[in-house]
Formats: structure tokens, C-alpha cells, sequence
């Protein structure tokens, strides 16, 4: 995806502190610039992998176990280590909150 | 800051109520009169039959509610007048009843001893009359502390709680200064949010009713002892990039404003209280704004990322998108595209602005999209079987 002008950003996060940010285009493996949705900091991250539009990758290593902090809330523990720039998803990270519901 | 930017017209009810449609409801009591009910309003071209399936051997909290939602249905100020239709006389006259107390015209028909084909006269003959009648009701001119707003959202992704849900939530908040109502809902969608609403309840009492609102549904889910991975969030949610129901919740509560919580309501519940009001809902689309607009709301705000195409046969429900390609491929079902959030073209105060307008002009009779293309859903909340 081309950028129309360079403030276009390929990611946003919501608030600083953020584990997480999305993709907000399509973005290929490699580095992207991006920023937050409600101040004017710029990010940059090396992806390693490609994250579609609307899916979160890492904005630094998670632990398996901790907590994974988006809107500078916890909306999901991650099931396993995630690197930074890596996706994540439910093949990484889940609920804590439904007590029946887990991953296989 | 002030909501109102243009003078706002719409019709004033007998009881004071303001409603911006001017609907002519034949209302059936039960699932067996639907028929004579779509008949007659096929036959009276503009009046509007509203089909559902129960009101049968129901009982206890569940017929309740039916009664409430039937009830606030044909009570709510976008309806000018109704034709309530029932297998009995008793269920129709206690549902017409309830309607009348707004002063608005009721007629009551029971299909026992008639037959569909009589009754579908005798109400098509009545229907003809209040199409006439509601013809010459004049718009006026109305504040928007009179318009009671309603916001839900559905099919969401992450760009939902990054555009669509923040421009809505800068709406609620305006509509509140300005005087207005406002119900959101969703109860199992706020899960792993929810004390972030507890913390916006004005005080005690209000937070207590709202936490046993939250934890009697959250108790209904784990009496199943279901995995809720295949429904909370949905497919449509995970394809959007969501992966839990806590991340779902904070994009939900990322479109209720800043305002405080003044009121927690039972399911189809008339607010009381001026401002953000809670209602206890299904978080299924049909099912929460049925509730919400038989509670009397007039306007319904509807964020959507992966593009739900929901509607309400009484309350005109405007849907916005953040996500560029819903923007573009549901066009047709999208009244503002708010895509240029995510671009960073556009501030969250500006995005607020076009939301104001059209919702401005929605009340002054411009048609949403789900008008347009006549969605329609009218979804009864069952609580249990009936007997």
C-alpha cells in the first residue's frame, strides 16, 4: 500500500503503553511506520511476518503468560512468547475473562 | 458544546413525546396473526405490519417482557397510531391498553370468530383511516433533548474501537450536553470492561443495579458451561483481526462517550433519567435495538467494521464504518464512512461533526440506508420456553 503522503500511517495504536497495535492497511513483512490514535508519536516496527488489515502485531516481546495491554486495558493473556513484530491473534493469545472457553 | 447546528423538526404525540417518523403500525399480539396483520398492510399501501413469532403460552419475566416490548413498540413516538391484532381479545386488549395510555389512536381486533379474511377488513378498513389521519400530522420544530438515541454496534473489528465507536461516542456525548437520552446495552459485550462502566455509574445504588444486570447475564453463560470461542467473538469479529471477548468490550465501550452512567434498565425499560442510560440486552443486533426502540428511543447510531446490515421497521438505525473496505464494498448499506480516521486525515472532533449531521438530517426525514433498502427487523427477546 502506497502512502498517499508520508503522515499516512500503516498501523495505530491507542494509547501509549500499548503492547499491541493494528494494521490499518494491509501490511507486507518489513518495516512499517504507524503512530497513536489519540496523540501525535510516531512508532516504527519490523514485521515479521505480513498482518491484514484490522490484525495486531506486536509493539515489543510478550512473555507467555502476560498480559497483553491494548485501549491501556488487558484484552487478552498471550498463550505463548510473541516476539515483536510478530501477529497476534487466537492462535497467540486468549480470553481471560470466559472461564470455559480455551484454545486447543 | 451543542448538538444542535439546524433547526430540527418532528412529529409531538398526545403524551409530549417526539418522534422524527410518522409510522402506521398494525401490531400482532402473536405469531398467528401475523397473516391478517401483513395481509391488511399489504392492502394499505405505507402502513407497516411488524411480524414476529411468539406471544403464545408465555409466562412469568418472559411474557413481561413480550408484553413491554410489545407494549413500548406501538407506545414509541415514531409510531402515529397502531391496529393491534390477536388470536384473543384478552392479550390484544391488555397490549392495546398499554399503548393507548399514550393518548395516540389504538384499534383492537381478535381473529376467534371472525376468521383471517374478516379481520383482515375490519383492520385494512381502520389502517386506511389512520393513513389518512397520520397524513396531516405536521412536523414541528423540537429540540434534541427531546429525541431519545440509541447506540449498538455489530460486526465489529478492530477498526471499529479505532473510527467508528470513538466518532459515535463524540455524538453521545454532545447529544447528552445538549439534554438527550441515550441507552446503549450489549451487557455480555462489555465482559472484561464492565468496571470500566461500574466506574461511570453516578452512584452506589446505580452501580449495584448495573453489576447484577451484568453478573446475572454472565451467570446465564456459565450455567451453559458452553465454549463461547464460536460466538463471543464471532467468526465475522475474528476475521476482522478481534481475538477475545475483553478486546471486544473495550471497542463496545469505546463508542458510550465520557458521560456518566445515570441508570441501569431492565430489558425494554422507558428510561426515567436525562443522559446515558444502561439497558440489560442481548448483544445479537435485532433482538438489543427491538428492545431499545420499544423503551422509546427515536434514532439508533450503529457502528459496524466487517459491515452488519442491520435495520428497525420503527427506529431509523444509521450505520458508520471505519474500515475502508467495507466502506467501499457495502457502500450501499453505509451512511457515513469514517475510514479517514484510520488515514489520519481527519480528527475524532471533525468525524463528529459528519456524524452530527447526518443524524441531524435523519431526524429531519432524510432516509438511512436500512431504510432504503427496507431492513425491517423486529426481534422479540425470549427469555425461556414457553409453557
Amino acid at each position: 500500500m502506497s502512502a498517499k503522503n508520508g503522515s499516512t500511517p500503516g498501523f495505530l495504536a491507542h494509547r501509549e503503553g500499548d503492547s499491541v497495535a493494528v494494521a490499518v492497511v494491509d501490511l507486507p513483512a518489513g518495516p512499517a511506520d504507524g503512530g497513536y490514535l489519540h496523540s501525535s508519536g510516531d512508532l516504527h516496527v519490523e514485521l515479521t511476518e505480513a498482518v491484514p488489515l484490522g490484525h495486531k502485531f506486536a509493539l515489543h516481546d510478550i512473555d507467555a503468560g502476560a498480559d497483553v495491554i491494548e485501549y491501556g486495558a488487558r484484552v487478552a493473556i498471550a498463550s505463548k512468547a510473541i516476539h515483536k513484530g510478530e501477529h497476534v491473534h487466537v492462535h497467540n493469545v486468549r480470553s481471560a475473562r470466559w472461564q470455559h472457553s480455551v484454545v486447543s | 458544546m451543542a448538538a444542535q447546528r439546524r433547526q430540527l423538526t418532528g412529529y409531538r404525540r398526545p403524551n409530549g413525546a417526539v418522534g422524527i417518523r410518522n409510522h402506521v403500525v398494525v401490531l400482532p399480539v402473536d405469531d398467528l396473526s401475523n397473516a391478517a396483520c401483513e395481509a391488511a398492510a399489504k392492502t394499505i399501501p405505507g402502513s407497516l405490519a411488524l411480524p414476529h413469532s411468539y406471544g403464545r403460552l408465555q409466562f412469568g419475566e418472559d411474557l413481561d417482557l413480550t408484553f413491554r416490548t410489545l407494549i413500548g413498540t406501538g407506545a414509541n413516538p415514531n409510531v402515529a397510531s397502531v391496529v393491534v391484532v390477536g388470536i384473543e381479545p384478552n392479550w390484544a386488549n391488555r397490549v392495546a391498553e398499554g399503548i393507548a395510555a399514550t393518548g395516540k389512536p389504538v384499534e383492537t381486533f381478535a381473529i376467534e370468530g371472525n376468521g383471517d379474511l374478516r379481520t383482515h377488513e375490519k383492520v385494512a378498513r381502520v389502517l386506511a383511516q389512520f393513513m389518512r389521519d397520520a397524513s396531516e400530522v405536521q412536523r414541528a420544530p423540537v429540540e434534541p433533548g427531546e429525541l431519545m438515541m440509541s447506540i449498538k454496534c455489530g460486526e465489529s473489528d478492530t477498526t471499529s474501537g479505532l473510527g467508528s465507536c470513538p466518532t459515535t461516542s463524540e455524538v453521545v456525548d454532545r447529544w447528552v450536553a445538549a439534554g438527550g437520552t441515550v441507552l446503549f446495552g450489549e451487557t455480555t459485550e462489555l465482559t472484561g470492561g464492565e468496571h470500566f462502566i461500574a466506574e461511570r455509574c453516578i452512584d452506589d445504588d446505580i452501580r449495584k443495579k448495573f453489576q447484577q444486570l451484568f453478573d446475572n447475564y454472565l451467570d446465564l453463560v456459565e450455567r451453559q458451561g458452553a465454549n463461547l470461542l464460536g460466538s463471543q467473538p464471532t467468526q465475522g469479529n475474528i476475521a476482522g483481526g478481534l481475538s477475545t471477548i475483553e478486546e471486544k468490550a473495550m471497542g463496545n465501550i469505546a463508542k458510550t462517550g465520557t458521560v456518566p452512567v445515570v441508570d441501569a434498565l431492565r430489558p425494554a425499560e422507558a428510561p426515567t433519567r436525562q443522559g446515558l442510560n444502561f439497558m440489560d440486552t442481548s448483544s445479537a443486533a435485532a433482538e438489543c435495538i427491538t428492545l431499545m426502540a420499544a423503551a422509546g428511543a427515536v434514532i439508533h447510531l450503529f457502528p459496524t467494521g466487517q459491515g452488519n446490515v442491520i435495520g428497525n421497521p420503527i427506529e431509523p438505525v444509521i450505520k458508520l464504518t471505519a474500515n475502508p473496505r467495507t466502506a467501499e464494498l457495502m457502500a450501499e448499506h453505509m451512511d457515513l464512512d469514517c475510514s479517514a480516521l484510520l488515514r489520519r486525515e481527519c480528527t475524532l472532533d471533525q468525524a463528529g461533526d459528519q456524524l452530527l449531521d447526518i443524524v441531524e438530517r435523519t431526524v429531519n426525514g432524510r432516509l438511512t440506508c436500512a431504510e432504503t433498502l427496507g431492513h425491517r427487523e423486529f426481534v422479540i427477546t425470549k427469555l425461556y420456553p414457553s409453557a
